[in-house]
């Protein structure tokens, strides 16, 4: 294949992947973040303490989160028809990529609100904050950069469930590198369309991690090197002093 | 800041042993250099006339006298003045019966056991008592942070216990009440997100103030504690007692008439904790502010509470002023608040400690035990102060002697109607021999 047939096709493909994972990121995070808020709330201990609801809750994201996306897919089929009037095509493809994403981002959300000092939300409600005022002013702003790098971790997950979504005819990258990669023997497109996915993710991730870095910098201060190393660093440093007594 | 004299054998007996000789100046406090537009008060209010002798100096005074600590007698009016205000009811801090269990896994573990609090109107009130004595849960169960398991809280008139209601979350009275309540906590807790100002705005925000209106008022209150030039930064970008500072402001908001302070300087570092304080003082002499302050230093009490109350085991052990706590005998605080130090010279040496309260402290009874016996006393130490008129405190003096050549001169402080006690390693010897 020649590149001004390849070029149509993989553009088409970018613009299929990008306008499913687009959307069903969007539908995700708006739909996850509540959900994550809730299950925080909820639980033992939280502002709106309700531990059946809680288990609840927590019980609906596990179910969700253990289905591999190519059954989930499958299984919404009724839904989907029902939400979109179709089972095939881009707009098919994103009810079960957002479904599936939801409660992954609702864990996510989790995680990083739980990280919030409590102290926090203990000095909004010493100021009369309600549980509302709670979530607007300290749960979600202070835990705005792990949002950001979880919304990140989101959109490269749907980047790869939506290759699964070739199988509902929805089109995308990776229904590409499927059908014309492996199918037809197309070793060099499917290369490409590889290279264009590593771009983009790479892009993405990128501007995610500017972004919560930017956002955390400002905020936190705890500007400076990820975490991981600097526990190598410090490692380095214990090993070094070690060394040193010996 | 009031010194007192404690060397000048000679020239006591006309004034009696304690004789207060100067009113140092304030050390200029953060507040009043920092904040110039907002009118502040605490440098222009007068101090009262005293009758006390001006000041003397006695070679050696710098080491044997002692700094007291301000707050106990630097505006002796003040608390007459508060005692007037009361109107019948004195205290805007009231508990009774404060209880609170915590219950986890069928286990129950009793951190408040029926407190009964009073904290008057414009007091600096300290708790104090070691971790796990329940503070925590005391401050938190002013302001409702916590449910109280039975008891009630009433602050400024409005007892908050019953607005809470039976339900777990706070209904639209409790929050109401506790925008009114300031509280200030030991790791500042401002929100990272935003600058210094908007943490201050916060408060405001929630009470529903315009824009402009928030803004204004902010910068008022950052002005007040001294940190005007901070208000674009981050709480990141602050030192812990600069963030203290906007934790302070940001109590301030609401205009509260209460501020409550939970280990509000346990993270400091000592001078900043000094500042921290003083701003704390300086804000409830210049805004009437009631400050019910816990903490594990037993400096904080020294260094501003009005009152105090010693916790242990969810109880309430001691409390009163300052002045009371001291003239009851055997009180642990008064011992902690009114150190006296200091070691016999010798081994033939008696050390004993005079407490003096009420009208035996008016006599010059160290003289008249000098010139009585014809033996030459020295002070230790001391730690004095005028409350209401009336001299209390503690003295350590030696007397030449082991302790049975002095026991009739001891006899005679008695019954001066003195508190005696013996002193150093040799006063459990002599209790064992006694018996």
């Amino acid at each position: 294949m020649t590149w001004s047939e390849m070029q149509p096709l993989l553009s088409q493909a970018c613009w299929d992947t990008l306008y499913m994972v687009g959307w069903s990121t969007v539908i995700a995070v708006v739909a996850g973040l509540p959900l994550g808020l809730l299950l925080v709330l909820t639980d033992r201990g939280g502002l709106l303490q309700n531990v059946v609801a809680n288990k609840l809750l927590g019980q609906v994201v596990n179910v969700a989160r253990s289905m591999p996306f190519i059954i989930l897919m499958v299984a919404l089929m009724s839904f989907t028809r029902w939400v979109t009037g179709n089972t095939i095509g881009r707009e098919a493809a994103i009810v079960p990529l957002a479904i599936g994403a939801i409660p992954f981002f609702a864990r996510l959300v989790e995680t990083a609100v739980r990280e919030v000092d409590g102290g926090l939300v203990e000095a909004v409600q010493s100021m009369g904050g309600n549980t509302w005022t709670v979530v607007r002013k300290v749960l979600v702003p202070e835990s705005l950069p792990s949002l950001i790098s979880n919304t990140t971790t989101t959109i490269v997950t749907l980047i790869g469930y939506s290759a699964m979504a070739g199988t509902v005819g929805a089109g995308g990258l990776g229904d590409i590198a499927i059908r014309y990669g492996y199918q037809r023997f197309d070793t060099q497109l499917m290369w490409i369309t590889v290279a264009i996915l590593a771009v983009v993710i790479s892009v993405i991730q990128f501007i995610g991690d500017f972004a919560a870095r930017s956002l955390h910098r400002r905020g936190g201060g705890r500007s400076g090197p990820a975490p991981r190393l600097r526990l190598l660093k410090d490692r380095k440093q214990k090993t070094a002093d070690v060394s040193k007594a010996a | 800041m009031l010194v007192v004299c404690v060397l000048c054998v000679e020239c006591a007996p006309s004034r009696g042993p304690l004789h207060h000789l100067s009113l140092a100046p304030r050390s200029e406090s953060p507040l009043t250099s920092a904040s110039a537009p907002v009118p502040l008060a605490p440098a222009a209010e007068p101090l009262p006339a005293r009758t006390f002798l001006p000041r003397h100096r006695h070679p050696g005074e710098n080491r044997a006298a002692f700094w007291l600590y301000p707050t106990m007698n630097a505006v002796p009016g003040a608390r007459s003045r508060r005692a007037l205000d009361s109107d019948g009811n004195p205290h805007v801090i009231t508990t009774s019966g404060l209880t609170k269990v915590y219950r986890s896994r069928g286990r129950e573990v009793t951190a408040l056991d029926g407190v009964d609090l009073h904290v008057r109107e414009g007091e600096v009130y300290g708790v104090i008592g070691q971790s796990g004595a329940g503070k925590s849960s005391l401050i938190r169960c002013v302001n409702l942070l916590e449910r109280p398991t039975s008891g009630t809280v009433t602050v400024a008139g409005q007892d908050l216990t019953a607005l809470a209601g039976r339900g777990p979350r706070a209904g639209k009275e409790l929050r109401r009440a506790r925008s009114r309540i300031g509280m200030v906590f030991q790791h500042f807790n401002l929100l990272s997100s935003r600058t210094v100002r908007d943490n201050v705005e916060l408060p405001l925000e929630i009470l529903g103030l315009s824009g402009k209106e928030r803004s204004r008022r902010a910068l008022e209150l950052l002005d007040l504690v001294g940190l005007a030039d901070k208000a674009g930064a981050y709480p990141a970008q602050l030192s812990g007692g600069q963030k203290q500072r906007v934790g302070i402001a940001r109590s301030l908001a609401g205009d509260p008439k209460v501020l409550l302070s939970d280990e509000a300087t346990s993270a400091l570092d000592p001078d900043t904790t000094r500042s921290i304080l003083q701003l704390l003082r300086d804000l409830n002499r210049t805004l009437g502010l009631t400050v019910l302050l816990i903490t594990h230093e037993m400096d904080v009490v020294k260094s501003i509470c009005d009152s105090a109350a010693l916790m242990e085991k969810g109880r309430i052990v001691e409390s009163g002023t300052v002045g009371e706590l001291l003239a009851t005998p055997g009180s642990e605080l008064a011992a902690a608040l009114f150190p006296v130090g200091g070691d016999a010279s010798g081994p033939d040496r008696t050390v004993i400690d005079v407490t003096f309260q009420g009208e035996a402290a008016t006599q010059p009874v160290i003289s008249q035990l000098s010139r009585t016996y014809n033996i030459d006393i020295s002070i230790l130490g001391a730690a004095l102060d005028t409350v209401g008129g009336l001299q209390v405190g503690r003295m350590r003096i030696e007397l030449p002697g082991r302790y049975e050549d002095n026991v009739v001169p001891i006899g005679f402080l008695r019954e001066q109607g003195l508190q005696i006690d013996v002193a150093g390693p040799k006063a459990s010897l002599v209790k064992d021999g006694a018996k």
